[in-house]
């Protein structure tokens, strides 16, 4: 029972061959356009990298580099197949390479859902690694002596102009470190010591924030320092002032930019596996068509095309029994030794 | 006596409309290009308008896209003259609108090297705009409770913040103005009486920069305010601190910014210019071999083809010669006038 039988007259075959060698063409530009977005989102996941701590959110843009060069690769192969196809002399020496090349074709498609499907998956893991980053991040921001640690400031400074966020989760989080270097700290005023002295680890507190917290629309000129005192500034009120600093954490800003990307990359990934998928099913109606056309004694002659020559469940039996076949193959079949055997008692030995 | 002759056959003919076809399709892309850095150039000058006191002139980026859309029109009717020229029928129904269309090329390189040389002047008004611009909006960074000014405050800020600049020659213009708004000032304080009653004009000023000229390259945690006085911060030189807050005005920073687009839209004119020459000397190689064919029907024949007619002094005299008989067609001959009078 042959599945999705179509017939092809000589024109149609035509039509087939030239239809299917411009949508390969279009898969090929689709091959390209994947490469791309997968550059993009590794530089833009590159540029970031001092405040993310693993890499394990890199392999959407690898898996959408791999797969963009495959299909460059693949799909150039079916525009030279879909030009040698109306050719009889030339299309058989493609014969044993098709059935690579639907293998390969299918995993790619595979393969593009899998990212779609990973770039949803992974926010969990990215949200972790940027935590961690960011918490590093502010922790280290005094650091500008340290080798290793000294742009870091710089990095948090301008992640957070950018963005437009302030701390980890909110503004709060600078409270908690020392982000004022020992070495602008005059250790003999009063109110240093105090400071030093008011905790256990002995670091300088205050409920100040770094000037890139601070937001330009606010109406008011920044208030960056004794936020949590409302009589330290005319007319404040800590609870009620929303304008002045950034309210977002650079966590959740860092979140919602990599996720709208993703998210709007989504859609024209789909259509690539659409076009590929549309690129696969021709490809074998093409080649089912053409092979049983040269099989007739009038090659101009109708002819019919079909995805699978038996039903879904007999090609499957059949996959399955070849697989096994060759992987019996070292085995010594054990039906062969005693037949030898029982032929071997047959046949007289020969005479002493 | 032809200016600049040449010596066409079959090939060599078949050859110059192929190429020169070519050249006017990568014309087309030029003016498309073009066209779209005028749109550019627009875009950017309207977003930097707040800076410039919303009066900036907007005749380079228009004259950039009218001379791109012209580019394109008149390139495209030179590649469909080219693509017909090999078929005499065809090429018979363009003939006649070759010369003016020669002169109108003539007038459209004209025009373009005007669009060039604007690109250049121009800087200078960019200059002083900015200069004026960029003071006032020192001056009314306070005002963000004024109906049209209440996002200046916003617009200089993120502009210190992208540009790396602060104040118009340096950060010593914040110090000049009052840039806080009275209504976050105690006036019953006595340190804030004291510095609005120091002053003619009862203006509450500082040695104080805004958040937004901060380098966040500074291994330091910005100092803003007292910048001048040494003693209001541990370890600190106001003289010898060069990285705590940007040091470059906003007027140079703006201004390098623009004189290099349009150093750059400028060069492209240029650049342009020379094309569409080389498209009209082409043009007039390929419409004047078509035309000395000695015999039309045979397309083997060999022809000749020239830039002038006649050398180029010839020319000249021919075309003086010219405008003076147009400016005189309503005169009265007098050498006519005595004849007249003598029968």
């Amino acid at each position: 029972m042959v599945l999705l039988k179509m017939k092809f007259t000589q024109q149609r075959r035509v039509r087939l061959a030239q239809g299917l060698w411009l949508m390969s063409w279009l898969a090929v530009m689709c091959g390209t356009f994947v490469f791309c977005l997968g550059v993009y989102l590794k530089t833009e996941m590159i540029r970031r990298a001092e405040v993310m701590e693993n890499t394990e959110i890199h392999v959407v843009p690898n898996i959408l580099m791999m797969v963009g060069l495959a299909s460059i690769g693949t799909n150039w192969v079916a525009t030279r197949v879909c030009q040698d196809s109306l050719d009889a002399s030339r299309f058989p020496r493609w014969k044993v390479l098709l059935l690579a090349w639907f293998v390969v074709a299918a995993l790619l498609c595979v393969l593009l859902v899998a990212v779609v499907v990973l770039s949803y998956a992974l926010q969990g893991r990215l949200e972790e690694s940027l935590k961690v980053g960011l918490r590093n991040g502010i922790r280290f921001y005094k650091d500008t002596d340290v080798p290793g640690r000294c742009f870091q400031k710089e990095t948090i400074d301008r992640l957070q102009m950018e963005f437009r966020c302030c701390g980890n989760n909110n503004f709060k989080d600078w409270f908690e470190v020392q982000w004022v270097s020992n070495r602008y700290l005059d250790f003999t005023s009063k109110d240093v010591k105090d400071r030093i002295r008011s905790n256990v680890d002995g670091r300088f507190l205050l409920d100040g924030v770094p000037f890139s917290c601070c937001n330009p629309a606010s109406p008011r000129p920044c208030l960056q320092y004794h936020l949590t005192d409302n009589t330290a500034h005319f007319s404040y009120d800590y609870q009620a002032e929303e304008l002045n600093l950034h309210n977002r954490g650079c966590r959740q800003a860092l979140i919602d930019y990599y996720m709208d990307l993703m998210n709007s990359t989504g859609p024209g990934v789909l259509s690539v596996i659409l076009i590929q998928m549309s690129v696969i099913l021709s490809l074998r109606y093409l080649q089912t068509a053409v092979e049983g056309a040269m099989a007739l004694e009038d090659p101009e002659g109708d002819s019919e095309g079909f995805l699978l020559e038996k039903g879904v469940k007999e090609t499957f039996e059949d996959v399955k029994a070849k697989v096994l076949a060759i992987l019996q193959f070292g085995q010594v079949d054990p039906n062969a030794e005693e037949s030898a055997d029982t032929e071997k008692a047959a046949s007289p030995t020969p005479a002493s | 006596m032809p200016f600049m002759p040449v010596k066409f056959n079959l090939p060599k003919r078949v050859k110059l409309a192929q190429g020169l076809w070519m050249i006017y399709w990568l014309s087309v892309i030029v003016g498309i290009l073009i066209f779209s850095l005028g749109i550019f150039f627009k875009i950017e000058l309207r977003k930097r308008s707040e800076m410039m006191d919303n009066n900036e002139s907007h005749l380079v980026p228009n004259l950039l896209i009218l001379v791109g859309l012209l580019a394109c029109g008149v390139n495209a009717f030179g590649g469909k003259v080219c693509h017909d020229s090999l078929d005499p029928i065809k090429f018979a129904k363009w003939k006649p609108m070759l010369k003016p269309y020669l002169l109108l090329c003539c007038g459209f390189n004209a025009l373009l090297l005007l669009t060039a040389m604007l690109c250049f002047l121009m800087q200078f008004a960019v200059y002083l705009t900015l200069a004026e611009g960029l003071k006032n909006s020192i001056k009314f960074y306070k005002d963000t409770d004024t109906p049209g000014r209440c996002f200046m405050k916003r617009t200089l800020d993120m502009t210190q913040i992208e540009f790396r600049c602060c104040g118009n020659n340096n950060f010593r213009d914040w110090f000049e103005v009052q840039w806080i708004s009275n209504r976050y000032l105690d006036m019953s304080n006595d340190a804030v009486k004291d510095r609005v009653l120091s002053n003619v004009e009862g203006k509450y000023l500082m040695d104080s920069v805004p958040f937004s000229c901060c380098n966040p390259g500074s291994p330091r945690p910005c100092i803003q305010h007292h910048l001048t006085n040494n003693t209001a911060h541990y370890d600190y030189d106001h003289r010898i601190e060069e990285l705590n807050i940007w040091t470059r005005g906003c007027r140079e920073a703006l201004f390098s910014y623009f004189s290099g687009m349009m150093n750059s839209i400028g060069v492209l004119v240029i650049a342009t210019i020379i094309l569409e020459s080389v498209d009209m000397a082409g043009l007039k190689y390929l419409s004047t071999a078509l035309e000395t064919m000695e015999d039309p029907e045979n397309p083997e024949c060999e022809s000749e083809g020239w830039l002038l007619e006649k050398g180029v002094k010839e020319t000249f005299s021919e075309l003086f010669a010219k405008l003076k008989t147009l400016g005189k067609t309503n005169q009265v001959e007098e050498g006519a006038d005595a004849q007249e009078a003598a029968t």
